[in-house]
């Protein structure tokens, strides 16, 4: 005679240690294994595409830094790249130059909060992340040094950036560069041999690549299944075309593959500021003819772009006024969540936060 | 390979960050040994010990601290603003552009001592600095350097009230602008953290510097980087 | 029976205060001893008894502050932070701040809970945790109490926690304590057994249960002599005592604080308390047993020998948990299983065809002794790990390949707007 067990449901959030923000998930166990999760989110909705429709485009810079708030300077990127397109503004090349360098900081300080807090909930106490979160400090303090502000950076207005870097951010950039390959083999030496490590993620929550791309799936998480697509190099944007870089693919689409496609993502990251670094010339980073009040011809743009987490894009219909008419965000975190339900599914208990962390989702982007 | 090396390569790792240097900032004041409080007070560290026993025994027990700094960039979006009233004409682009409307002004015609012929007296300049994200648009709206962002950030209190800068806070506050935005300040490497401009004349206006002036400086820096790693 | 007399502590108190005439007595004590006056040696020796126990009490109650500040001074460090540092030198008195903030937090009882269940699990959790120390040698001379049954008493009562485990779970009525009760319960049947069998090694070798007589027979630490007895203890006591990488029971970023989660003030202060003060304890069982108890070269007193070994086992388990991440539920019940339980048998059988070559070993007969043994700890743990490791390496299965390098004829196939 089977045994026969009760399931036991769960909520777990959106006050739980591991669930990245406020989300939620009402988990349906037997036993340690999970048969059933709802996801529930909306607990940071604050109304950005709402609020978006009040605010002229260079307010609204502001709210996208609040969206994915360990990535602002992509958000940034995304939007301003969609209002140059709805105007017609052309950006110098040194606002382009500068705009990638901060972009590609900002990737490699997102890939090094989504590690660390995947290494997190597979329960290290800390050490990874704080390791990871020196590093990022680093970039924050070259962000400081670029814009004043360390997270909310608004660094990026239509036609370039606000202001040009400061003299001292060129030599503390050129240090962090020299510095982080170490910091990255470190990491590597620390998580990536690493036998638990290996146990834990090897083969939990395969999604086959299919499944990934039906879903609309983008990011570290689609290529982590072999699947070659980076608006970087598919669509590419800004100056993506000038630099060269690889992107790293993992054929096994689990956890392990998640990660491991994210610390070589930092590596290549570095490659694409160092080229940066060498065809960055001097001259205006804000064209002069960009009004303090933009009214773009009536009409609407998309522009996606390759954030940390995948493809975010911001579609803006303008009625010629100073704000747009409507503002939609494709948001990759809230985009690739839609998966967690198959992902977790049969999995243990231990592993819902681990394949959790390892989606890189960011409640602020989600919930918008 | 042997099942367990990895482990033992981590091990390897914390080891090393164990014998390595710590990176956290204390702050407001920072526990120093006797090397430390020694190179605090200037002398050297058998110096220390012979003339003022009291200071080394605390530090050995760990008791003597220093006051610290976190060191900011010049440009650091403070938790506050800078403002010259002489070079306010109270035309309030700031609380236009203000994406939160938390900028309150109230002018009166007939002020005097005015910049560039406007003759309005500003009678209310309100910043309500707890609804404020400091994201500096006012600052790159005010066309005349009047309002610059701050570099303070001590500035928790218990009443929500308190975080209102009125007219009189704001004249009244050591003024340490931000380098935000003001490239001026920047040209002639003002640090906010060493000095205060009390005079508006110190604070400059900025002109957008010619394209040659940026090869110069541009081309000049890279020489100097190439220099260095030769 | 061992003469009580053997222990140092008890001879100075006793003596001290009782009359007696008692040839073990004269010319020790303070004061000249006979504090009491003749006729009540029974007095004296349940005052004996009360001052020991209380100034032992008081001592793993001030060891695990200690320890409490240790680690996290420790933890700090392997991270690169600095760690508490700002009540008292050195952050000292960091741990006395945090156990006066717990005493004074609102006591939250649950609603749904089960009273008496719920406030007995913490006092049910720290009486094995003391009582272990009863039995522990702390230097030469330095014990409690020396029982000839000590290796079983440990067995025993440290099996006694997860009684305490099991009750805050059903006392809380909480789900996560629930899950984090099943794991402490499966993990303790499944971790005892290996605990037990890996010390059957160090007591054929020994000849005794005795803990004082195991150290007195630790000519050459038993650690060199049954390096597999020694990495199964550890690795099992690691389990019991839920440090990483077997902390399921209490794993913060799976189930909260586990069967601790519903848990405020002073009774989560008590587990706390039992938890570090076992967690001493077994150091000073792994110390006694395999690291050679308070043997050490002279001029340090053998109690500071002790204590040291038992400092340097718990770094260890700190480095550990700084270093690694958690193992899942069903892993670790593998482990046990299929690695641990096969590797005591493993040690018991090689010690045991060992002690039939040399019955009674000398010293360079226990060199021999141990040369075969880590042989085969290596060559076990080698093959184990290629029999029950991955199948498959995860760094060559999910093996980077690196996209194509974007050339210049590589050129963008649907170019977007805002950049060119």
């Amino acid at each position: 005679m089977p045994l026969k067990t009760e399931p036991i449901t769960i909520n777990v959030g959106p006050q739980h240690p591991s669930t990245h923000g406020v989300f939620r998930m009402r988990v349906t166990f037997d036993g340690e294994e999970v048969i059933d999760v709802e996801p529930i989110f909306g607990y940071l909705h604050r109304g950005s595409e709402k609020l978006a429709e009040s605010r002229t485009y260079t307010q609204i810079v502001t709210l996208t830094d609040r969206m994915d708030y360990v990535a602002s300077m992509t958000n940034n990127m995304s939007f301003i790249l969609s209002v140059e397109k709805l105007a017609g503004i052309v950006p110098p090349p040194r606002g382009v130059w500068l705009r990638m360098i901060a972009a590609e900081l900002q990737r490699i300080a997102s890939h090094l909060v989504a590690t660390g807090f995947f290494l997190q909930d597979l329960g290290a106490l800390g050490t990874p992340l704080i390791l990871m979160m020196r590093e990022r400090e680093t970039i924050l303090e070259l962000f400081e040094r670029l814009c004043g502000a360390r997270i909310t950076n608004s660094y990026m207005r239509p036609g370039g950036v606000f202001m040009d870097a400061p003299d001292d951010f060129w030599p503390a950039l050129n240090r962090f560069l020299s510095d982080m390959p170490h910091r990255i083999d470190e990491y590597e030496d620390l998580i990536s041999g690493n036998e638990i490590v290996a146990a834990r993620c090897d083969g939990v929550a395969v999604v086959d690549s299919q499944t990934l791309i039906d879903a609309s799936v983008t990011g570290p998480m689609l290529r982590a299944s072999g699947i070659d697509w980076d608006l970087r190099h598919r669509q590419p944007y800004e100056y993506y075309n000038r630099v060269k870089f690889n992107r790293p693919l993992a054929t096994t689409s689990d956890n392990y593959a998640r990660y491991i496609v994210r610390i070589h993502e930092m590596r290549e990251s570095l490659g694409i500021i160092k080229q940066c670094l060498e065809q960055i010339e001097p001259g205006p980073v804000r064209p002069e003819t960009v009004p303090a009040l933009i009214r773009p011809p009536a009409g609407d743009s998309y522009v996606g772009t390759e954030c940390p987490k995948g493809e975010l894009g911001f579609y803006l219909v303008s009625d010629g006024g100073v704000a747009p008419y409507r503002c939609k965000v494709r948001a990759p975190s809230l985009i690739n969540l839609t998966l967690l339900r198959e992902m977790l599914i049969g999995d243990k208990l231990a592993d819902l936060f681990v394949t959790f962390g390892s989606i890189d989702i960011n409640m602020g982007e989600v919930d918008r | 390979m042997i099942y367990g090396l990895g482990l033992a390569k981590g091990m390897g790792v914390t080891l090393k960050t164990l014998l390595g240097p710590s990176f956290t900032v204390q702050y407001p004041d920072r526990r120093v040994g006797i090397m430390g409080a020694a190179k605090a007070a200037g002398i050297s560290t058998p110096g220390l010990i012979f003339k003022r026993p009291v200071k080394a025994l605390r530090a050995v027990l760990g008791f003597e601290r220093i006051a610290v700094m976190p060191t900011q960039a010049a440009r650091f979006r403070g938790n506050e603003f800078t403002w010259y009233e002489d070079r306010c004409t109270g035309c309030a682009s700031c609380a236009k552009y203000c994406p939160l409307g938390i900028i309150k002004i109230v002018t009166a015609p007939g002020g005097i001592n005015m910049q560039e012929g406007e003759s309005y007296a500003i009678e209310t300049f309100d910043i309500d600095t707890g609804r404020c994200m400091f994201c500096a648009l006012c600052v790159e709206a005010c066309p005349y350097d009047a309002l610059h962002m701050g570099s303070e950030f001590e500035r928790g209190n218990y009443v929500r009230m308190d975080l209102v800068l009125t007219k009189e806070d704001l004249i009244a506050a050591p003024k340490r602008p931000s380098t935000w935005f003001r490239p001026q300040m920047e040209e002639s490497a003002y640090s906010p953290f060493a000095e205060t401009l009390e005079d508006m004349k110190q604070a400059g206006r900025h002109e957008t510097p010619s394209v040659e002036q940026l090869t110069k400086r541009w081309v000049e820096d890279r020489r100097t980087d190439e220099s260095v790693e030769d | 029976m061992p003469d009580p007399f053997d222990s140092i502590l008890y001879k100075y108190v006793y003596c001290t205060l009782s009359s007696t005439d008692d040839v073990a007595c004269v010319g020790s004590g303070l004061f000249g001893g006979g504090l009491l006056p003749g006729g009540l040696e029974w007095l004296a020796y349940v005052l004996t008894a009360v001052t020991i126990v209380a100034v032992l009490i008081n001592a793993i109650l001030g060891g695990v502050l200690m320890m409490i500040w240790g680690e996290r001074r420790l933890l700090g460090r392997f991270q690169g932070r600095t760690g508490p540092n700002r009540w008292g030198p050195f952050g000292l008195l960091t741990p006395v701040a945090d156990a006066v903030k717990t005493m004074f937090k609102e006591d939250v009882m649950p609603t749904v809970s089960d009273r008496l269940v719920f406030t007995a699990a913490p006092i049910l959790m720290l009486f094995p945790a003391l009582l272990i120390y009863a039995v522990l040698p702390f230097g030469a001379g330095t014990w409690l109490a020396d029982i000839n049954v000590a290796l079983l008493f440990i067995i025993a009562i440290g099996g006694a926690n997860v009684l305490a485990i099991v009750a805050a779970a059903l006392g809380s009525g909480n789900r996560y304590a629930m899950f984090s009760a099943m794991r402490a319960v499966a993990m303790l049947i499944s971790y005892e057994i290996p605990l037990v069998i890996s010390l059957i090694g160090v007591l054929m070798l020994s000849g005794s249960l005795s803990l004082v007589a195991i150290v007195n027979a630790q000519t050459l630490p038993f650690f060199i002599v049954q390096p597999l007895g020694f990495f199964v203890f550890l690795v099992a006591s690691m389990a019991e005592l839920n440090r990483t990488p077997f902390d399921v029971a209490e794993a913060e970023s799976e189930i909260v604080a586990g069967y601790m989660t519903d848990y405020s003030s002073m009774k989560f202060g008590l587990f706390f308390l039992s938890e570090f003060a076992a967690t001493i304890a077994t150091s000073g069982v792994i110390t006694a047993v395999f690291l050679g108890g308070w043997h050490g070269f002279d001029p340090i007193p053998s109690q500071i020998w002790f204590i040291g070994k038992m400092v340097a086992v718990l770094a260890v388990i700190v480095w550990i948990r700084a270093s690694w991440p958690r193992l899942r539920i069903d892993q670790i019940m593998n482990f046990a299983w299929k690695a641990l339980f096969e590797l005591t048998l493993i040690n018991l059988v090689v010690s045991g065809i060992l002690l039939l070559i040399w019955p009674s070993p000398s010293t360079p007969e226990l060199w021999y002794m141990a040369g075969v043994n880590w042989v085969v700890f290596l060559a076990s743990i080698y093959i184990f790990g290629k029999v029950l490791g991955p199948k498959h390496d995860p760094v060559a299965a999910g093996n980077i390949q690196s996209g194509i390098t974007l050339s210049d004829s590589d050129a963008p196939a649907i170019p977007a707007g805002g950049g060119d």
